[in-house]
């Protein structure tokens, strides 16, 4: 059994401790808005937050995880609330298929965090996340949406 | 903890005494009620618009949403010839089962070709303008008034005489019961209130929570999760593998093979799919696979290249006498290009879920075309049609991928039926990578005259590679020649003499498919590249010279767009220092396109700095989907350009993951400018023209910044860009 805080809450999972948080989040606890895209790091659709910070879910182990506080995007927007980023994401209508939205999402999220009016070399340096579908443009102005919000 | 939790009993299986078919009561283990078709509440005034008492109007689309914006853009055609309330339309993808057993009466649930719209407006918008007269005339029969005197407003039926009202969800039980009209009468686009204005898309609030239940997050009591590993030399067999030796891990289930005409692979069952994979990476597996062990990049090249040197091979146009014209010599230019396999790497791998009983299926599936599905699911199975239900999730990406073959489908099935259980099969993103249908590799040798004036007298196109139809649809290919494969070469909107287009089909063990922009891509890249090769032998600008060959009655919609692009762009005036400048003009999918990119050269790299793009669509529906498809068209076509190479060597691909197949990312998004022109008259497709003309309008303003030819993609290769 492992203690994971997720969103909050603090729950057990029985898988062994080198098991993917992602496949953790999606399997056993069917936190399914966190996706996999390579499993190994390079595209981003499985981030999530660990101890606020932007990360990689699909190789980072549920022991690593212990004592941290981890943040999916069903708890991005605890009260129900959409964030300023979420209400950016539709202003700008920037989702098409949608599928490594949320990874971007909790990226930007970070991002903003960190940089509150971060400029397109913050943008350019933090955001490493593919999409397939092309939605780079928009999700700029939606980042400085959200900036200026 | 709060599971997502699939609304799956909305899905449920019997079909309504309302739909016209049989209560077949089907029993579902998916924890849900056995209940009539209760997706939509309301009365179904046609197969398309469900109306409830409360005025909600539920649009059934049959085309599949993969973020193109086709769900909310058909909805738009339906409610603008209902004149219903746009603020109580809700979509609803209509069920495959229900189209089988009704006679397919949605029409096409394929969605490709970008043919979403424009393939389905006719039909969509009489369902909605026959709706409306239906409504109008239950409420002139309740009033037992002339159904002329009514008028209609957001919904809301109005008598003129005396001022009465009824709101459609009043009515919509009553007109169910007519005879629909015969004939309706379509509003002119002009007059349109709710279609042509920029409008939000349905499923955007939705994804920004991460609430869409895409196939791979279905979640089904019982279910186990299956890893796949398909032979990695195309074509090859399971000769035997060793179950024995990984049935001792976690979770493991059982291994199985699903050898099949196509190739041979190797499933293992566990608990999870984490499991499923690291019991699967321990399994050995002997492979047949000798007989196209030997195939390689160097192999195939040689073999597309015996195809530029064919002395006879059929052609899909022969005008004049381009071999006698070119024989007289005088001011010649020939030039040979190539493109390699490029793979789709939608962001959802593929995956499907199916349960299998006696007498019934269900699959969720990232689909395409959800009838392929359905019958991809009875080949596999052995049951009829009418049995199975095809449950459409929203697609993480489709591109082509999800549309003409259905392994995913095919292999859920079985291995659901072999071991009776609720099944989801994932292949990894490395198996996504080496068993794609790859757009289709190809070559191409140019030659051309020129005459005093610079302009082409002859002009010869040879095309030598794979036909997407002979792996297919190998009736579409006539006396050898496959004109999908040919497009924008045999009917370029050029004015030239002489002309011969033909086409050495030339097919590899590679398995080739649909892909965005396929053909518009690779041919786009062929002839506006060698008509820029053109123009600097003729010491011509390669816009004006591109004027000069589209004075044609059949060109002047492409002339307008090129126009348009070269003076947004500002083309004949200076740029600014370092900046270099291409043009393209391209017609695909039954729309206009062009494009002008501007780059610059940091350190010997390409810099994308500004892509100008004009399409003339005929209509538009939703301006700012169409805006995000041309935004998404560049993208995509730039990341082919520039990096894009899926390689083959003993037989198999060498690329694996995104490390050796990378993809443009937000540092090297150029600025875009997207002019939409619709002229009206014609309906075209937008999902992929974004991509037909950005290849070539870059290489040719490589060619401008440097004298560097590319005749052959992608950049990378040539040192042009880092990856």
């Amino acid at each position: 059994m492992t203690r994971l805080n997720v969103n909050g809450r603090v729950v057990e999972v029985d898988v062994e401790p080198e098991t993917p948080l992602l496949w953790a989040l999606r399997d056993t606890l069917g936190l399914t808005g966190t996706k996999y895209g390579c499993g190994v790091a390079l595209c981003g659709a499985c981030t999530v937050h660990v101890d606020g910070a932007a990360t990689r879910s699909c190789t980072l182990t549920v022991q690593d995880t212990e004592g941290k506080k981890i943040t999916t995007i069903e708890g991005l927007a605890p009260d129900g609330k959409l964030t300023k980023v979420q209400e950016a994401w539709i202003a700008e209508q920037v989702p098409q298929c949608g599928y490594c939205q949320v990874g971007m999402m909790m990226a930007v999220s970070a991002l903003l965090r960190e940089k509150p009016r971060p400029t397109d070399a913050d943008i350019d340096a933090a955001i490493t996340n593919i999409c397939r579908c092309g939605t780079y443009a928009r999700v700029r102005k939606a980042i400085h949406r959200a900036a200026q919000a | 903890m709060n599971a997502v939790n699939p609304k799956l009993s909305r899905r449920t299986f019997v079909v309504s005494a309302a739909a016209g078919g049989l209560a077949l009561g089907f029993h579902l283990p998916l924890g849900g009620k056995r209940a009539a078709r209760a997706a939509a509440p309301g009365t179904e005034v046609n197969a398309w618009i469900v109306i409830a008492p409360d005025d909600t109007v539920t649009i059934r689309v049959a085309r599949s949403e993969m973020g193109q914006g086709t769900q909310t853009g058909l909805c738009m055609l339906v409610a603008e010839e209902l004149d219903c309330d746009w603020s109580k339309v809700r979509p609803e993808f209509a069920s495959t089962n229900e189209h089988i057993r009704r006679k397919r009466i949605w029409g096409s649930m394929s969605t490709g070709g970008s043919q979403g719209i424009r393939g389905s407006q006719d039909y969509v918008r009489k369902a909605g303008a026959a709706a409306r007269e239906m409504l109008v005339a239950a409420a002139a029969a309740r009033w037992k008034v002339p159904a002329a005197d009514c008028t209609v407003e957001k919904g809301v039926i109005a008598h003129k005489g005396s001022g009465r009202m009824l709101r459609y969800g009043e009515v919509a039980a009553e007109a169910a019961k007519l005879d629909p009209p015969k004939d309706v009468k379509l509003r002119e686009p002009k007059d349109w209130k709710i279609a042509g204005k920029p409008t939000a898309r349905f499923d955007i609030p939705d994804k920004v929570m991460g609430k869409p239940v895409y196939a791979i997050d279905v979640r089904l009591p019982g279910m186990v999760y299956a890893a796949i590993k398909q032979c990695p030399v195309f074509g090859g067999k399971v000769k035997s593998f060793d179950e024995a030796a990984i049935k001792d891990k976690k979770g493991f289930i059982k291994a199985l093979s699903l050898d099949d005409a196509a190739g041979g692979a190797v499933v293992v069952v566990a608990d999870t799919y984490w499991h499923a994979k690291r019991a699967l990476e321990a399994l050995p597996v002997v492979w047949d696979d000798e007989a196209n062990k030997k195939v390689s990049d160097e192999t195939i090249a040689a073999f597309l290249k015996a195809g530029l040197e064919a002395a006879d091979v059929p052609a899909a146009r022969s005008d004049g006498d381009v071999k006698a014209e070119l024989a007289k010599g005088g001011k010649t230019a020939s030039a040979d290009y190539a493109v390699p396999f490029q793979n789709h790497a939608t962001m959802e791998p593929m995956n499907a879920t199916a349960v299998v009983t006696a007498d019934r299926i269900d699959v969720w599936v990232a689909t395409q075309n959800s009838e392929a599905s359905a019958a991809a699911a009875a080949r596999a199975s052995g049951m009829p049609l009418e049995n199975i239900e095809i449950h459409k999730m929203m697609l993480g990406g489709g591109f082509g991928r999800r549309g003409g073959s259905q392994e995913p489908t095919a292999q859920v099935v079985r291995v659901a039926k072999a071991i009776g259980r609720p099944v989801q099969l994932i292949w990894s993103r490395e198996e996504d990578m080496q068993h794609g249908r790859y757009r289709p590799v190809t070559m191409a040798r140019m030659r051309a005259t020129l005459g005093a004036d610079g302009l082409p007298t002859a002009w010869w196109t040879r095309v030598s590679g794979q036909s997407i139809m002979y792996y297919f649809n190998p009736s579409m290919i006539r006396n050898g020649v496959d004109f999908h494969t040919l497009g924008g070469l045999h009917d370029m909107p050029y004015t030239v003499p002489n002309v011969l287009v033909d086409f050495a089909m030339r097919n590899t063990h590679v398995p080739s498919g649909f892909w965005r922009g396929v053909k518009s891509n690779e041919n786009g890249f062929y002839r506006e590249s060698f008509v820029d090769e053109l123009a600097h032998a003729a010491g011509a600008d390669p816009y004006q010279y591109r004027r000069k060959l589209l004075q044609g009655a059949r060109a002047k919609r492409d002339l307008a767009v090129l126009d348009v692009v070269a003076e947004k762009a500002g083309w004949g005036k200076p740029l600014p220092p370092g900046q270099f400048h291409g043009i393209a003009v391209f017609a695909a999918y039954a729309s206009y396109n062009a494009a002008v990119v501007e780059i610059s050269m940091q350190g010997g790299e390409v810099k994308v700095e500004r892509v100008v793009f004009a399409i003339d669509s005929g209509h538009v529906v939703n301006p700012d989907s169409v805006v995000a498809q041309i935004e998404g068209g560049i993208v995509w076509a730039l990341t082919a350009t520039m990096m894009g190479e899926i390689t083959i060597k003993d037989g198999r691909v060498e690329q694996s993951n995104f490390h050796d197949y990378p993809m443009l990312k937000i540092d090297r998004m150029p600025k875009i400018e997207t002019v939409l022109m619709p002229s009206g008259g014609f309906w075209g497709g937008v999902g992929e023209p974004g991509v037909s003309p950005i290849a070539p309008a870059l290489c040719n303003a490589i060619f401008a910044a440097t004298g560097k030819r590319i005749r052959s993609l992608p950049l990378l290769k040539h040192g042009l860009i880092k990856a």
